[in-house]
């Protein structure tokens, strides 16, 4: 008996590990231990912003990393590592790349809230490094069991983020809402995976390519079945209509830091799966998953750009708005072209940063308490704070695609995708819910830039325009010239509170240069985007 | 007697639809949590049996995986239930109702 456990043990051998291929995970992951065990050794509490600094410190190197794997794919080529459990391809290492972008800018984002909320502590840096990683073990799995594994890193690590502001109730009901919904749609994908494995033998996405390709199936309901479990799963958790409804709850009850994170990294890697698994495995089963990606793609534009109309509270405004980019996304995706998924990677990787910056406005106008999200909370925020201010427009119309920004070729690429794969209705579509996102950015644009009411308020001044009429508590005064009337408010009201972290403003301008630098000369983004689609086959 | 695989895929489907149907309908946030454990090992099931049927070790691995994945979503499920439960009588999801819009 022991000896032929003895000989079974002999036949096994462990798989070759390339342990440069996963760096950037591998940096992320000792980063967070390590700042997990040196802030429980250490009894005093180190300076503001420590934990910050190391989690951007460990973001950039993770990036380098990346950097240097991408540099590698394109001597070498791409390849597959880990026993073929990880692809290091073009695809994979912006995607690593994207993270790592997104954590670096996430924590700066974080620190200012942090302190400001009282809360700031490891464990947020710690949690958000491990999602990046999960987020990053996403992009590179080349087995449907590496996906689910970093969906499952990066879900239960963004579920305590979403519930991180303990005072406030929102933030706990979001997370578990997030919670409940998230275990539902890895389950369903995970079922998705058994029967893609009934039915094709294995877990990875090569071998399913090789055994699709070999075998003609001719009852293939279980593995159609499964690509759609699979599809649904992954349409959660980049909250594609019909499968968008926890969004929008999560987005505005998570701390406003944690959303613009989620917002960018979970919609990055959901789609890095996406992308991965219906290419790479199930490429040659394009007729039959085509229709669904456009069906999804169709639905979630709309879903969210009408939703996106009726919004008053800016964080849910922009959660629907997020819904309608995914969709701009997933249009990439259905063109099912190269053109079309460098178009996709181009917005993802672009959304990123303006997304993260967006948030991070939002942060800071949340004022204390992380309360004030109303629209009516952004009215006259140009004259309390101009900076602030200009940086939210300039996103927001990089998010409506205006041009000389980011967002009007990510826009562009995957339009004109669609358009050469002839599907025009969606190219049609698309266009139209652009503009009517155009209207929800102006408007809010248009709010921040009109008078500030709200700040009067706080003096019982109020201001009517139509009458040029103002009155104040002690009496009422008639004021021809409104701009009087608004130095007059402001005086009384005295300066307004709206600080803006150093780190917070570093993100903005960054995203902000970021967003117009490459609007204007985006040569070096296309074409990152255009190499990036080389996918192991 | 031995019975043909398609039997336990048969259970093991069922039993992932009544726990996707208790998810959606039960309103006791534990009980929803049961339900994706059953879902979960629904799951489970389907890969040792396929594992079987196709006479390929790696099935049975993936319950590992699958298992440790379940062992961690329920700490952190538990925390969070406790977390936002603790001031309240009963954990049902209808007095989740501050976020909507």
């Amino acid at each position: 008996m022991i000896h032929t456990l003895l000989l079974a043990t002999q036949v096994l051998h462990a798989p070759h590990v390339d342990y440069v291929a996963i760096l950037p995970e591998l940096i992320l992951i000792g980063g967070a231990l390590l700042l997990m065990l040196g802030s429980s050794l250490s009894s005093s509490r180190p300076a503001p912003g420590t934990w910050s600094g190391f989690t951007v410190v460990v973001a950039a190197a993770s990036i380098g990393a990346s950097w240097y794997l991408w540099d590698q794919v394109s001597r070498h080529g791409p390849q597959e590592t880990v026993h073929n459990a990880v692809a290091v391809d073009g695809f994979s290492t912006l995607f690593l790349i994207l993270i790592g972008v997104a954590l670096l800018l996430g924590s700066l984002v974080a620190d200012g809230y942090l302190r400001r909320e009282g809360l700031d502590g490891p464990e947020f840096y710690v949690l958000a490094m491990l999602s990046g990683a999960g987020g990053m073990f996403m992009s590179v799995a080349n087995d449907l069991i590496v996906v689910f594994l970093g969906l499952e890193t990066l879900s239960i690590a963004l579920y305590v983020l979403a519930g991180y502001h303990t005072r406030r109730k929102e933030s706990s009901e979001a997370a578990i809402k997030y919670f409940v919904l998230g275990a539902f749609s890895s389950a369903i994908f995970l079922y998705g995976i058994a029967l893609v494995y009934g039915a094709t033998g294995s877990t990875n996405l090569v071998s399913i390519a090789t055994y699709l390709s070999q075998n003609v199936i001719v009852t293939n309901g279980i593995l159609l079945a499964g690509i759609a479990m699979l599809i649904v799963g992954l349409g959660f958790k980049v909250a594609a209509a019909p499968f968008h409804n926890w969004s929008p709850d999560v987005y505005q009850g998570s701390p406003t830091p944690v959303t613009g994170y989620m917002a960018a990294v979970a919609k990055a890697a959901g789609f890095a799966g996406l992308l991965r698994v219906l290419f790479s495995a199930f490429g040659s089963m394009r007729t039959d998953w085509q229709p669904v990606i456009v069906v999804l793609a169709a639905l979630t534009l709309v879903v969210g750009a009408v939703g996106a109309m009726v919004q008053t509270d800016v964080k849910r405004l922009l959660a629907y708005s997020s819904i309608n980019h995914a969709g701009f996304v997933l249009v990439g995706l259905a063109a099912a072209t190269t053109a079309g998924i460098s178009g996709s990677l181009y917005y993802l990787f672009t959304y990123t940063f303006v997304v993260i910056g967006s948030f991070g406005v939002v942060s800071v106008v949340g004022r204390h308490g992380d309360g004030r999200h109303q629209l009516e909370d952004y009215r006259g925020l140009a004259r309390r704070n101009p900076f602030l201010a200009a940086v939210f427009a300039l996103l927001l119309l990089a998010q409506s695609g205006v041009p000389f920004t980011t967002g009007f070729l990510a826009k562009f690429y995957v339009i004109s995708s669609a358009v050469q794969a002839r599907s025009y209705p969606l190219a049609i579509l698309s266009i139209l819910t652009a503009v009517v996102g155009a209207y929800y950015y102006l408007r809010l644009i248009f709010i921040m830039y009109s008078s500030p009411a709200g700040e009067a308020e706080a003096v019982a001044v109020e201001l009517m325009i139509t009458d040029v009429a103002v009155s104040t508590g002690a009496g009422t005064t008639l004021v021809e010239e409104v701009d009087e009337v608004v130095v007059l408010a402001e005086t009384e009201a005295g300066p307004p509170e709206l600080e803006v972290p150093t780190s917070t403003a570093l993100v903005l301008t960054l995203t902000g240069l970021f967003t117009v630098a490459f609007g204007l000369v985006p040569g070096t983004i296309v074409n990152f985007a255009h190499q990036a689609t080389l996918l192991v086959h | 007697m031995t019975l043909s695989g398609n039997w336990f895929l048969a259970l093991a489907a069922v039993l992932f639809s009544i726990g996707a149907v208790g998810l959606l309908i039960r309103r006791n946030v534990l009980v929803m949590f049961m339900c994706v454990e059953l879902m979960l090992n629904a799951v489970n099931l389907t890969f040792v049996t396929f594992s079987k049927m196709l006479d390929d070790i790696n099935g049975q691995s993936l319950v590992f995986f699958v298992l440790v994945v379940a062992a961690a979503e329920v700490v952190v499920g538990l925390g969070i239930i406790v977390s936002i439960f603790r001031r309240r009588p009963d954990a049902t999801a209808d007095d989740l109702n501050m976020l909507k819009g």
